[in-house]
């Protein structure tokens, strides 16, 4: 056995605590670095360029986006299109993660569910939902809807499906033991079953998370008047970098925060899932 | 160990179907009452690719009320199918199981169960699953209204497992023995007529798993509830139990493995003794183990049952009959 101590690499590194936290912001950093660089240089190149903006250029940009009204609307255009993304996207992920927890636990519980529902729900998991969008657009209009239904579609059935099998894993024993205490079938479901994989249902949600703002930026994109994702496409007309680069920062900002924000509330609300 | 009791539980208004002590001792006089659940030709197969295993056929007993009886085997004897039958979570495939005579379906509240594993529900503490039964049994709000009186009735159980100071515990932070313990409490809780128990200690290591035998047994004393316990292990089914049953799957003649069926059905010892702590210093401990491990453990040996207390068995098998199990067990209609 080696006697030289691993300090970052190998199976066996452990690296120190205090530092640990300069890894983690390493790459971070070093993506900023490299494209102060390129933007420097490009700068330099093309003092008008709107390719590569400089820090201060987008800090300026969104300073403007952020505090001052814009003239059209009367809006601070920041603070509304981030509302009218984040209304889009939580009501379009609450309702898929209610409508597929609904599916997932009766599904598994109850066989003829299961044998309806189940192949059904199979399926549609694996329709490309993009698809989709096209024919949303037509039935629901340019409407808030249409973005809605197509998160709630993209993910209520993979949700779905996370649910029946999480459902599936909880051992026989305490399902059989409850009933011996005297749990109805819809108490097995809802007062045993509904807990046990409520931590799960969290987990499904923050992994869909990704998809979620897909569907959401790629509907904003094709038919919106507000919106993170129509604000990022307007501005592509105009090749202002400027924008969507921050703006591209607020999102990632945002589905970062919502994950942490579910990950805390999971281990709060559900110590006992280690 | 702290007693049970029941002082206060009707006042509280709201009715409650799991009494402590629901039978006064005085009345519990040996194995006079009536046969409490009867295994009545019970048989278990299972299709499988090409040819169809049977587990057991003709299977019969009956346990008395407020029995403990041992059912032990060695592995693929199908005692735990056995038990899953006598829940109502496997239909057997022949022969019926009856409970006071009434045939038995799907789990209730008339069986407990206590398994070997996932005993408690991870999601509540140590109190709150002792309390799950009163929550499933009683609407949000006449169980709120006597959450006091319920939350003391669970709290007592509780420390007569000497599980007080645990009690807002996860399952998870507790050790595998209070783990049971607190399993045991749930079952015997909801007073249910029969508790069923599959190798409960089957997980713990030795010295936790004796604590656990005596804990149980002294339940047993002060209860006399009915258990019917399943387990692998000689020396703990002859420690615990007063009756045992012995199947096995070992064909002497041919000396293969084959389907199961009782060889072995008696009364080992008097069953209202006392706390039977001493009984493995009782010279007829190793002989009843080793007449047992002949007829049901060991495929190549010579049948070799040895006759202790066979008075005992045969006063006890005359005295509980064949019930509702007709004429000849294993020819019910």
């Amino acid at each position: 056995m080696s006697k030289r101590k691993q300090y970052l690499f190998g199976i066996h590194a452990d690296p120190p605590k205090t530092v640990a936290w300069f890894y983690q912001v390493a790459p971070f950093l070093g993506v900023l670095i490299i494209y102060y660089l390129i933007s420097s240089a490009y700068l330099v190149a093309n003092p008008d360029g709107k390719i590569f903006p400089s820090f201060t250029m987008m800090v300026d940009r969104i300073k403007e986006m952020a505090f001052v009204r814009d003239v059209r609307t009367g809006t601070f255009m920041l603070w509304a299109d981030t509302f009218a993304s984040l209304c889009r996207f939580g009501t379009g992920i609450l309702l898929a993660a209610a409508v597929g927890l609904f599916l997932g636990l009766n599904m598994a519980l109850f066989p003829g569910m299961r044998l309806i529902a189940l192949p059904f729900v199979t399926s549609l998991s694996i329709i490309p939902t993009l698809a989709l969008l096209p024919i949303l657009l037509i039935v629901f209009g340019i409407g808030d809807l249409a973005k809605v239904a197509l998160i709630f579609l993209g993910l209520t059935f993979y949700i779905g499906r996370d649910m029946y099998t999480t459902t599936r894993e909880i051992p026989k024993e305490l399902l059989v033991k409850a009933q011996t205490l005297g749990a109805s079938e819809l108490a097995l479901a809802y007062r045993i079953g509904l807990p046990l994989v409520m931590p799960r249902l969290i987990d499904a949600v923050r992994q869909s998370l990704g998809p979620a703002w897909l569907f959401l930026i790629a509907s904003e994109s094709i038919a919106s008047t507000q919106g993170l994702g129509y604000r990022i496409f307007l501005q592509r007309r105009y090749l202002d970098m400027a924008t969507i680069i921050p703006y591209v920062a607020w999102i990632t900002l945002l589905a970062f925060g919502i994950d942490r924000c579910l990950g805390y509330a999971r281990r709060y609300l559900y110590p006992w899932k280690r | 160990m702290e007693a049970l009791s029941m002082d206060d539980e009707e006042s509280s208004g709201l009715r409650l179907s799991h009494r402590l002590n629901g039978r006064p001792q005085g009345t519990v006089r040996g194995y006079k009452d009536d046969g409490l659940l009867e295994v009545c030709a019970v048989g278990k197969s299972y299709a499988g690719s090409g040819e169809e295993r049977v587990v057991f056929q003709d299977i019969s007993f009956r346990v008395a009320r407020g029995e403990l009886v041992a059912v032990v085997g060695p592995s693929g004897s199908g005692k735990s199918t056995l038990l899953r039958i006598i829940l109502g979570e496997e239909r057997p495939s022949s022969g019926e199981v009856l409970l006071d005579g009434k045939p038995l379906g799907y789990p209730d509240v008339r069986r407990g169960i206590v398994p070997q594993h996932y005993g408690l529900f991870p999601h509540l503490s140590v109190i709150e699953n002792l309390m799950l039964g009163d929550r499933l049994n009683h609407s949000w709000f006449a169980w709120r209204q006597n959450d006091r009186i319920l939350r003391d009735r669970a709290e007592r159980f509780l420390r007569a497992a000497d599980l007080g100071e645990h009690r807002h515990k996860y399952p998870h932070e507790l050790s595998g023995g209070q783990q049971q313990r607190a399993a045991v409490m749930q079952a015997l809780l909801k007073d249910p007529t029969i508790i069923l128990m599959d190798e409960p200690f089957g997980a713990l290591d030795p010295g936790t798993r004796e604590r656990m035998q005596v804990f149980l047994l002294s339940l047993w004393e002060e209860r006399k509830k009915t258990i019917l316990f399943v387990t692998h292990d000689l020396e703990e089914a002859v420690f615990l139990a007063p009756r045992i049953i012995a199947l096995s799957p070992y064909e002497r003649k041919t000396n293969t493995i084959g389907t199961s069926r009782i060889v072995y059905d008696r009364v080992v010892r008097n069953p209202w003794q006392a706390l039977a702590t001493e009984s493995k210093k009782d010279p007829r401990f190793t002989e009843i183990i080793e007449a047992i491990r002949d007829v049901a453990f060991e495929p190549d040996r010579e049948h070799q049952i040895r006759n202790f207390d066979d008075q005992h068995s045969r006063e006890f098998n005359a005295t509980i009959g064949n019930g509702n199990c007709g004429d000849g067990w294993g020819q019910r209609e």
